[in-house]
């Protein structure tokens, strides 16, 4: 990527004014998306949500009774809540993952090319001399901090709830082994970053449905469509052939870092999953707008 | 990286389409590259795996066991993937064996009992992780989504946790026998004791009425050499094609269990190592406290099975083989029940009473009217499973699966075993 281009210029020079465009491109970036209100709203919808499931359940296990009845229905995780303020994190997650988290994720990134062609700001993007590839990396990469922001706030506001509420202390992992709060609270955090890691494929995804079209709210409801889809064909015990090649399929492995010891398979699988999605449709998206007509 | 970014305005302009269209057709092939190369290495890595047996000295089938018995690994951990399809028509939710359950026969907050798990394993793909330390500690673990079902044994103490509802079980370890030597499930009483040479003898001239013992080639089991020990059934009516265990070559610790139908298609059962070590497991993968708030129900002796069954289901690979290996006619065998006929023929007979019967044939369909509409329900699904049947014993209905055929007859006679439907009216007709 730091191949000088002599595009006209050349010479060392133009190239490192590029890089510093790109690097202050990807800065404008990120406050534009995390200044929007849509942006401000979403996350704190986010936040709200193990607030809920915190209130929720210590007032069903205000009795001393124990949570859906102890048969082990409802999201994961949520039995053990009461006995750990930290699960309160990985229930949280676990239920906001399925649809909350990616789209969120689906409107940032549906709306990054195609609001701006809509709102007709695209063009004096591409005025600054940092071309096209480097405005899109510059959106890729504003969209998955905003991945990892998302989760953060998912996983902290859990962490304030689950400790006002909840005792906190030694964490029973799933395997029934127990480990010191400090390794809990580790794993908490390598959890996170797994989700946010996880989220990665839905952002090429939109990014690539946002290239397609000059209208964000087609782009933002075409991405969360397709997850929408997506999710109920890995649903069908008929499909079993190509769910393992669906970009949600392993989206609830993170819960395996919670085995001992841990289990790598399906982690390891689905990041590279994720991996090949953001190769896939990030160089399609970079193919589409790179050679794309802007005339808005 | 392109020389040149297209331009808003002079780009569509400048009139140079046909390299504009180029351009554009080898930007596009790069996202199609790459899913063309992802697809090609999964293509390419799963042919791999399949191919590449390793070069072994040839073995007899006769050495082969009596390395498998003379087996003296302690230590192993790994993990175990377990695919069976029996055949089991697919009942609607509710009326699924646990019915009452719903979900994995968690029923009703009761505690993590190993029984209900363990017929969760009957159908599907399974993981399992097995971690084994000597004859006092092993664990099974039953990797679920987002949760896990453990079986823990560590001395005395079995616990099973059921991280999903946050239950678990505790009760203690069957008492072992005086020479502190672990028993062996499913290893005949007669047989124990004996030297391994002995024993591989003794399982080759057992099975060697009913059975064809082979060394069919080699395979890779986790990453390991392996021979290839196929047993045969030689009855005709046996419904089992063929049972192929995967000893490892080292050291003789069978690592892959397969059971072919005579129907053909998709194995039955296959059972296998997906990653083994024969190192030491850490010491605290043995130890279980429950975790606080956890409901934990003591077992009782009745219980005790817990720990027995765990073991089991850890050393499953390894003792099913053995058992599979004696073609053992006990597995059904109650009290009650009358076993007839030999190795992988035999058919177990028991008496289920009338009243059952006649629910089956559809004659009493009132009994069935005091449990309500779902007994008529079950009523009807049942007409819809099993096929009529008619002999000099009288009628009944047949309910078949994949390996295993059971007959109901009108006076409430059953008869089960791996064998064909005609075998079963034989032995119906026999027993009258």
């Amino acid at each position: 990527m730091s191949r000088a281009e002599p595009a006209g210029m050349s010479g060392a020079a133009p190239a490192a004014a590029r890089r510093l465009w790109g690097l202050s491109l990807f800065r404008s970036e990120v406050t534009t998306v995390f200044r929007r209100w849509r942006t401000l709203a979403l996350l704190g919808v986010l936040a709200a949500v193990p607030v809920l499931v915190g209130i929720a359940v210590k007032i069903e296990t205000g009795d001393g009774g124990s949570v859906g009845h102890g048969d082990g229905s409802g999201p994961a995780f949520i039995s053990q809540v009461t006995n750990n303020g930290l699960f309160l994190v990985f229930t949280s997650l676990a239920s906001t993952l399925p649809f909350f988290l990616p789209m969120a994720i689906g409107v940032i990134a549906g709306d990054s090319i195609a609001g701006e062609a809509g709102a007709g700001t695209l063009r004096y993007l591409l005025v600054a001399p940092a071309g096209r590839t480097r405005l899109l990396l510059a959106k890729f990469t504003a969209t998955v901090a905003f991945c990892c922001v998302a989760t953060l706030v998912v996983a902290a506001s859990a962490l304030a709830v689950g400790a006002l509420l909840f005792p906190l202390g030694e964490v029973t992992l799933i395997s029934g082994t127990t480990v010191s709060f400090t390794d809990g609270l580790l794993r908490t955090l390598l959890i996170a970053g797994v989700v946010a890691l996880s989220l990665t494929g839905i952002v090429a995804l939109g990014l690539f449905v946002s290239t397609l079209t000059n209208s964000g709210i087609a782009a933002m409801a075409t991405t969360v469509g397709l997850l929408i889809t997506v999710q109920i064909l890995d649903q069908f015990p008929q499909l079993s052939a190509i769910q393992p090649y669906l970009f949600p399929h392993y989206w609830l492995s993170f819960a395996d870092l919670l085995r001992d010891p841990v289990y790598w398979d399906q982690l390891l699988r689905n990041l590279g999953l994720q991996a090949l999605y953001v190769a896939v449709f990030g160089s399609a998206a970079w193919a589409r707008f790179t050679t794309k007509d802007i005339t808005v | 990286m392109a020389r040149i970014q297209p331009t808003p305005g002079t780009d569509a302009a400048d009139g140079r389409g046909a390299a504009k269209g180029r351009r554009k057709a080898v930007r596009y092939a790069v996202p199609v590259a790459v899913a063309g190369v992802a697809a090609a290495t999964i293509g390419i890595g799963s042919a791999l795996a399949s191919t590449g047996d390793p070069d072994l000295p040839k073995i007899s089938a006769q050495d082969l066991i009596a390395k498998m018995a003379a087996s003296d690994t302690q230590q192993m951990s790994g993990s175990v993937k377990i695919t069976t399809d029996l055949g089991l028509p697919s009942l609607p939710s509710g009326l699924g064996l646990e019915s009452g359950g719903g979900h994995g026969g968690k029923k009703g907050g009761t505690a993590a009992s190993p029984e209900s798990k363990l017929t969760e394993l009957a159908s599907g793909t399974h993981t399992l992780r097995v971690a084994v330390d000597g004859p006092d500690k092993q664990r099974v673990s039953l990797v679920e989504r987002a949760a896990e079902y453990s079986v823990i044994r560590n001395g005395d103490d079995v616990w099973a946790y059921d991280s999903a509802g946050n239950t678990a079980l505790h009760s203690k370890a069957p008492q072992r026998g005086p020479d502190g030597k672990r028993e062996a499930a499913g290893t005949p009483k007669d047989l124990r004791g004996a030297s391994p040479q002995e024993l591989a003898k003794k399982v080759v001239e057992a099975a060697g009425g009913t059975t064809t013992l082979t060394v069919d080639g080699t395979a890779k089991v986790a990453g390991r050499d392996a021979y290839q020990l196929v047993l045969t059934p030689k009855q005709g009516e046996s419904t089992v094609g063929a049972v192929r265990i995967a000893v490892d070559a080292k050291n003789g610790v069978p690592l892959k269990f397969t059971l072919a139908p005579k129907s053909g298609g998709k194995a039955v059962v296959d059972a296998a190592f997906t990653k083994v070590d024969f190192g030491k497991p850490g010491a605290d993968t043995f130890s279980f406290t429950p975790p606080k708030g956890a409901k934990v129900t003591e077992g009782g002796d009745k219980d005790g099975k817990a720990g027995k069954d765990g073991k089991h289901a850890g050393r499953g690979d390894q003792q099913s083989g053995l058992t599979g290996a004696l073609g053992l006619p006990g597995a059904g065998g109650d009290g009650a029940a009358k076993v007839t006929g030999e190795g992988w023929a035999s058919i177990a007979q028991f008496t289920a009473g009338k009243e059952a019967g006649g629910i089956v044939s559809g004659k009493d369909r009132s009994a069935l009217k005091d449990a309500g509409k779902n007994g008529d329900a079950a009523g009807k699904l049942l007409d819809g499973l099993g096929s009529k049947v008619s002999g000099d014993f009288g009628s009944g209905r047949v309910f078949s699966t994949r390996v295993i055929n059971a007959l109901m007859t009108d006076d409430g006679k059953v008869f089960v075993g791996a064998v064909s439907k005609d075998a079963l009216v034989k032995a119906a007709n026999a027993a009258k």
